[in-house]
């Protein structure tokens, strides 16, 4: 089993807020991060895949197929969007970097061919990032 | 669903790495330059990774804050711009990175309720780093 991990950017504004919890609930909750206009991060992604060698190829993956699959499924949809307002995802659940690393692992899983997915990392500043297994 | 959250932390501290068992000579040899008599310092980057199930009202395994309030009274006022050979728990015991990551270890793991700890991560420089996830045997 090798394991490959290939990065990618995508720069996005969000916002904190659960519409069941009183104002002052979301405030405390939330902080800074409830300001309703939103703000922004630079997110870098990590995509970890596991697998077999392939003996002809020597690839774990086509490095090609897996940056094409991020770009399509993430990236397109994340990158330069107010997340709450832009990504399906996100207009019902909170856009923190926990719920972001779910639902990129929810829309590479079922794209990949050749490799298992193994780690979605997000990290949403150098000093926080998230790591999602797929586990329940 | 269970998530990992990572933050990452700095402060910086001074030590002597020095073994009360070795001999003077033994201590240079084992030690080198790590062995001078006053001291030197570092910049320690400690990276606390916690797990839990992420709470569906907040879309968080845990409320950073708290992590945050944590470390910062917990670890980062405790170590952050001290002599770590002048501290209680490395009065019998040489502050090397790994017992300082095991030390920092037992601080989260005792004392931070709000999620479980998996590691600390502790980068000494940008070229060495000690990682700790609890006794798990040999």
């Amino acid at each position: 089993m090798v394991y490959l991990t290939r990065k990618a950017e995508f720069s996005a504004s969000h916002f904190y807020h659960n519409p069941e919890f009183t104002p002052e609930e979301n405030l405390r909750t939330f902080g800074k991060c409830n300001n309703p206009n939103g703000h922004g991060h630079n997110y870098t992604l990590e995509v970890t895949v596991k697998g077999e060698v392939d003996p002809r190829s020597g690839f774990v993956v086509d490095l090609k197929q897996l940056k094409e699959i991020m770009h399509r499924e993430v990236l397109d949809a994340m990158d330069h969007r107010f997340l709450n307002k832009e990504v399906p995802e996100f207009l019902h659940q909170i856009p923190t970097t926990e719920n972001i690393a779910i639902a990129v692992w929810q829309r590479l899983e079922s794209k990949l061919q050749q490799a298992r997915l193994h780690r979605v990392r997000v990290y949403e500043t150098p000093h926080l990032f998230v790591d999602f297994y797929g586990e329940k | 669903m269970k998530a990992h959250l990572s933050r990452r932390y700095l402060f910086s501290a001074s030590h002597r790495l020095h073994s009360e068992a070795m001999s003077s000579e033994e201590n240079k040899t084992t030690y080198g330059k790590c062995n001078n008599p006053y001291g030197h310092g570092h910049n320690y980057i400690v990276e606390v990774t916690v797990s839990g199930q992420v709470d569906e009202k907040t879309g968080m395994v845990c409320n950073l804050v708290d992590l945050d309030t944590f470390i910062e009274r917990e670890v980062l006022a405790r170590y952050g711009h001290e002599n770590l050979n002048t501290l209680p728990e490395f009065a019998g015991e040489v502050p090397t990175t790994e017992n300082l990551c095991i030390q920092i270890y037992e601080i989260v793991h005792r004392g931070f309720a709000h999620a479980h700890l998996e590691t600390i991560r502790l980068e000494e420089t940008m070229m060495n780093s000690f990682e700790y996830a609890g006794d798990q045997g040999s």
